[in-house]
């Protein structure tokens, strides 16, 4: 498809979803309290979307990602909560 | 249109959803052993399951003419406790042999911990002697990329699994490349939040084209949507797809992983 046509198509769609992010960053700022380190993840992952690349999608994921590559010692829980622990502590 | 849905947990779906599906062309479903949302307390548990799956829930299906197969595991997320998993590993072979199983399944990692990577390789070495097709749960979120990797790693270290029998559940952009190119199939699961919606599934097509990828829903016990398959059929309209590029994707995909288990057979409408 054109380019034209991609944002016949999904513009709107987006715009929404990038107020949405938006709303969330201001709201958490606005909130009183330390936050996690989900929110560092987040400011990271969010640098990704500047990049001069066409593989931005892979570029927040990898950033919200454990990078490590040794298996953990034992499960103590099964959820996962989107952003590694490890990435503020590096 | 037809098309089937290669990874569905009908356990936890209403019979409304069976004949929802069926009048959006479902051809068949198929279902990989699962986590209940809570941990079954011994291995009678996991009996009483392959029970429902084989004999229950295929009963099900066909009020509504529609084939049901399954696959067979204890799944990564009660993966934790080797004991109970070797246990239940023990009681898939009587399984294994009836007419609707089709592999080893949903199998993987999901906290990427030492007993989850024992569990699994517990796993693929009862495919490799049963020369059973594998289907591969890989982590959510955070742990998706690193599992994806340990997983592979597992795969290939067994000389006797071909990665054309082994499909990779799950991708997203940052594993769908690393899968593919090792020559397994990759599945795109259209899950809200957690996995991937419509509109990055085709863009995963366009990029690393149609050859073995397939789109399942993974519809379970939490939010999720039994007919997120026939939706991307839409998408895939919508961004100007034609009707065999669809056809190829939703049906002709899934039905050629699947045969490689001769008990996966279709009925052929007759037009
Ligand atoms: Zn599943």
């Amino acid at each position: 498809m054109s380019r034209q046509q991609l944002l016949d198509l999904y513009y709107l769609e987006a715009r929404s979803k990038l107020i949405d992010v938006a709303a969330f960053l201001d709201r958490v700022e606005r909130a009183s309290g330390a936050g996690d380190f989900r929110w560092d993840a987040f400011k990271a992952a969010l640098a990704q979307m500047q990049a001069a690349t066409s593989a931005r999608a892979e570029g927040v994921l990898n950033a919200l990602s454990d990078p490590t590559t040794e298996p953990i010692p034992v499960a103590t829980t099964k959820a996962a909560c989107g952003a590694w622990p490890g990435r503020s502590a590096t | 249109m037809r098309y089937i849905e290669p990874h569905a947990h009908m356990v936890s779906r209403t019979t409304d959803d069976y004949q929802a599906m069926v009048v959006a062309g479902c051809a068949a479903v198929c279902e990989p052993a699962f986590w209940a949302g809570f941990d079954r307390s011994s291995a009678a548990g996991f009996y009483d399951y392959f029970c429902q799956l084989t004999e229950h829930e295929p009963r099900r299906a066909a009020k509504f003419g529609l084939p049901h197969y399954c696959w067979l595991c204890i799944n990564p997320k009660e993966a934790e406790d080797v004991k109970l998993a070797q246990d239940v590993v023990a009681l898939m072979p009587q399984f294994l042999e009836r007419s609707n199983v089709l592999g080893i399944g949903e199998i993987g990692l999901n906290k990427n911990s030492r007993n989850e990577l024992k569990v699994l390789e517990l796993h693929v070495d009862l495919a490799a002697r049963q020369n059973q097709l594998i289907l591969v749960h890989t982590p959510h979120l955070e742990d998706k990329l690193k599992g994806t990797r340990l997983i592979l790693d597992v795969l290939k270290a067994d000389g006797r699994i071909k990665p054309e029998r082994c499909l990779i559940d799950h991708v997203e952009e940052h594993t769908v490349k690393m899968v593919l190119d090792q020559g397994f199939w990759a599945g795109m699961t259209l899950y809200p939040e957690t996995k991937c919606t419509a509109a990055r599934a085709v863009d995963m097509i366009e990029r690393y084209g149609s050859e073995r990828l397939w789109m399942n829903s993974a519809c379970d016990w939490g939010v999720s949507v039994p007919l997120a398959v026939p939706y991307a059929a839409q998408e895939l309209r919508r961004r100007g797809h034609d009707a065999a590029t669809i056809d190829r994707l939703v049906y002709q995909n899934p039905k050629r992983f699947l045969s490689q288990c001769s008990k996966f057979k279709l009925i052929e409408p007759t037009v």
